[in-house]
């Protein structure tokens, strides 16, 4: 019945519009272009834009077309895929993260206190904070699945609680001077046209094929878009409903973590204030991608096009040199707030 | 260290009252037990670190003390408070406030002019582009507005308020750094200062405005229906809808009121400090608000509200805040306090927590009973 239960257990689909439960002869009435990939329009408009917002780069500004420029905007955004990856999936599942930014501050914290006052080894290091991430979004999750407490208190209370530690730690900026670090910061990987880029767009790009993999070909991707859709349904399913939302918060938490191993190797310092305010950018990137709010639905690889076309607007900004910097912030919400409204407009049109 | 910790759960926690509860289990079970206890705490740690804590002398005709201090200093807060309780009341939330602050501080200021003119000698000149009726209006104006903002797409649009005022807390500084063109702004004008420093019959003159608010939304809230609408729209709000209550209404009117405290918290703050930094006024205030809303006993799930409750709730926090500024600890460590308390508040007031509780307290109560 459902023909487009190609993206698991989906709710939202097509299907259900017309009435899911019609005998198959009646599902195959043709239906115009836009009913039919209603669900995949938000996503649409988001690859339209970046194309747009692209294109109207290429033509004002001299040297924008180049493949480097394109690359830099994996290179810049990094950090902010991998959280942005990690917060789909817990958008999809019908929660929400506000800890990531601080979570991502605080791993640059540990890391440059680790290495540059503690002489640890950065490998240690690496896989310390990663853990650490991980068990911060458990505890999380542990704390929204069995004390029921809403996502966005407990992650709030998270966020503030991370940012304090970072201040804990110390309050001022720390540099790394380590080797191991600035050489990976600076290495770049060489392709074609005398381009490049760094091993953190490497780190994000395999975040974004292991969540797009989980999300699409797995039983916990599945199980995961079962909970957004309805989580008593899904309990009521026999799907282990606690175990994945831990997983899903614990997966996020690793994912801040690694983004913030990305933010060091990118600023090179650990320090309270780095990625403020990245939550926004994060779920803004998940919504502009086609993740519902509300849950149930959303796109790993859309996410991808939120992230790049919230680099296309840092772009253009910084090519057009006259605008303040804090315009990106204030265009990336406008665009959440466009897309949010864009989605209760769908949802609105769905039910009658 | 710090006496924080012992914040300990308020109103919810308390177990299922028995048939007569006696005197030690009334004082016990009062909603605000746990939070005055936690407040008295905080006083006495720090009467005994400065014996001189709760002296009050008289200079140039008004109080001045640690306390009147801690009074004036919490009054932003207060007033944020009081408005953040009546949106949490209904199932909302605001972490926008801070953004707020920071954007009515901007405006003020920057129609204040921030231009310094020396008068002859040493004193400066008062000097302001707009009369201070109009800046006040303007600012609070432009706060009400962004308040409404959050109702309208809250009630009318149906959109989470945490991405609403996410939004909000995000865009809302950068419009700041907008107004004040990145720079902090500096206000070179005396009338301006009495709203966070001045006095009126030796009182802080923060305080009369604390009471005002507190004044109206007492009144509005407990002597109509209206508190009750929101308790109502708090505990359920379908039920609430069908049955009669307006609460798209109320849910934009809520929301319109918390912008506006923020606003009139902004004026204090810039008065305060004489100047508008929109980067730091205002920041995390969105935590302690939200701190002294749960402290006061409100249930972050909504429903039930107590408005003096947060205004107790926010006398602790800039009490706990001003003594960790006397210990001579960075301020921003009291984030990670600030945050393990809301944290744990939200543990304590979980369903589970409160089914345990009161399993272990009916079976204390059996062998009493026989």
């Amino acid at each position: 019945m459902n023909r487009d239960g190609a993206v698991g257990g989906d709710p939202g689909g097509f299907a259900g519009a017309a009435g899911g439960k019609a005998p198959r002869g009646i599902d195959r009435r043709p239906r115009s272009l836009i009913v039919r990939y209603q669900r995949f329009l938000p996503l649409a408009v988001t690859i339209g834009l970046f194309l747009l917002m692209y294109g109207a780069g290429a033509y004002k500004f001299d040297g924008f077309f180049t493949l480097q420029v394109f690359l830099n905007l994996f290179i810049d955004n990094a950090a902010l895929l991998i959280t942005a990856t990690g917060m789909t999936l817990v958008i999809i599942s019908g929660g929400i993260d506000l800890s990531v930014g601080s979570v991502i501050a605080l791993t640059s914290m540990v890391s440059a206190t680790l290495v540059e006052r503690h002489g640890w080894n950065p490998a240690g290091v690496i896989a310390l904070v990663l853990v650490m991430g991980a068990a911060f979004g458990f505890v999380t999750g542990v704390v929204i699945q069995y004390f029921k407490t809403q996502p966005f208190i407990a992650t709030l209370a998270g966020m503030f609680f991370a940012r304090g530690l970072c201040y804990v730690i110390s309050i001022d900026s720390i540099t790394i001077e380590n080797s191991f670090y600035t050489d990976v910061a600076l290495f770049r990987i060489p392709l074609v046209y005398d381009s490049s880029i760094t091993v953190n767009v490497l780190l994000a790009l395999s975040v974004l094929a292991i969540a797009f993999y989980l999300a699409h070909f797995t039983r916990f991707g599945r199980t995961i878009y079962a909970i957004g859709g309805n989580e008593q349904s899904a309990l009521l399913m026999g799907l282990p409903v606690a175990r994945t939302k831990v997983l899903v918060y614990t997966f996020n938490g690793f994912c801040a973590a690694l983004a913030g191993v990305v933010t060091t190797f990118f600023m090179l310092s650990g320090y309270g204030r780095h990625a403020m305010g990245t939550e926004l950018d994060a779920i803004a990137a998940a919504v502009i991608g086609g993740a519902l709010l509300t849950g149930g639905t959303g796109y790993v690889v859309g996410t991808l096009f939120g992230v790049l076309l919230y680099g296309v607007i840092q772009t253009l900004i910084n090519f057009d040199g006259s605008l303040n910097s804090w315009w990106t912030t204030i265009v990336i919400s406008l665009l959440l707030l466009a897309f949010c409204l864009l989605q209760r407009l769908f949802a609105r049109s769905k039910r009658t | 260290m710090t006496p924080a910790p012992k914040v300990t759960p308020p109103v919810a926690a308390t177990p299922p009252v028995a048939m007569h509860p006696g005197w030690v289990q009334r004082v016990l079970g009062h909603h605000h037990f746990w939070a005055l206890t936690a407040l008295v705490l905080l006083l006495i740690y720090n009467v005994v670190n400065d014996p001189h804590f709760f002296a009050i002398s008289v200079q140039d005709g008004h109080l001045s003390g640690s306390v009147v201090d801690i009074l004036n200093r919490s009054s932003s807060l207060m007033i944020i408070a009081m408005g953040l309780t009546l949106v949490i009341a209904t199932q909302g939330i605001d972490i926008s406030v801070g953004a707020v602050v920071a954007i009515s501080a901007a405006v003020a200021a920057s129609m204040i002019g921030g231009e310094l003119v020396m008068n002859g000698g040493t004193g400066m000149e008062d000097v302001t582009r707009f009369s201070l009726p109009v800046v006040i209006a303007a600012a609070l104006g432009v706060s009400l507005v962004l308040g409404m903002w959050n109702g309208v797409l809250v009630s009318y649009l149906g959109m989470q308020p945490i991405i609403v005022t996410l939004i909000l807390l995000g865009a809302g500084r950068g419009v700041a750094q907008l107004i004040t063109k990145g720079q902090i702004i500096t206000i070179y004008y005396s009338p301006y200062y009495v709203i966070g420093n001045g006095f009126l019959l030796g009182v802080p003159f923060s305080l009369f405005i604390v009471a005002a608010v507190a004044a109206i939304i007492v009144l509005l809230t407990r002597k109509t229906a209206l508190g009750l609408f929101i308790e109502a729209i708090g505990i359920n709000p379908v039920a609430s809808r069908l049955t009669g209550v307006r609460a798209r209404t109320i849910t934009f009117a809520v929301y319109s009121v918390c912008g506006l405290c923020a606003g009139i918290a902004g004026l204090i703050v810039s008065s305060n400090i004489k100047s508008a930094d929109g980067n730091n006024a205002g920041l995390w205030y969105e935590l302690d608000a939200i701190l002294a809303v749960v402290l006061g006993g409100t249930s972050l799930a909504g429903g039930r509200f107590f408005l003096f409750g947060s205004m107790l709730g926010a006398l602790i926090v800039q009490t706990l805040t001003t003594t960790i500024y006397a210990a001579g600890v960075a301020p921003e460590i009291t984030l990670v306090v600030k945050g393990a308390v809301v944290f744990s508040i939200s543990i304590v007031q979980s369903d589970k927590v409160k089914a345990w509780i009161g399993s272990v307290a009916a079976a204390r109560r059996k062998p009493g009973a026989r």
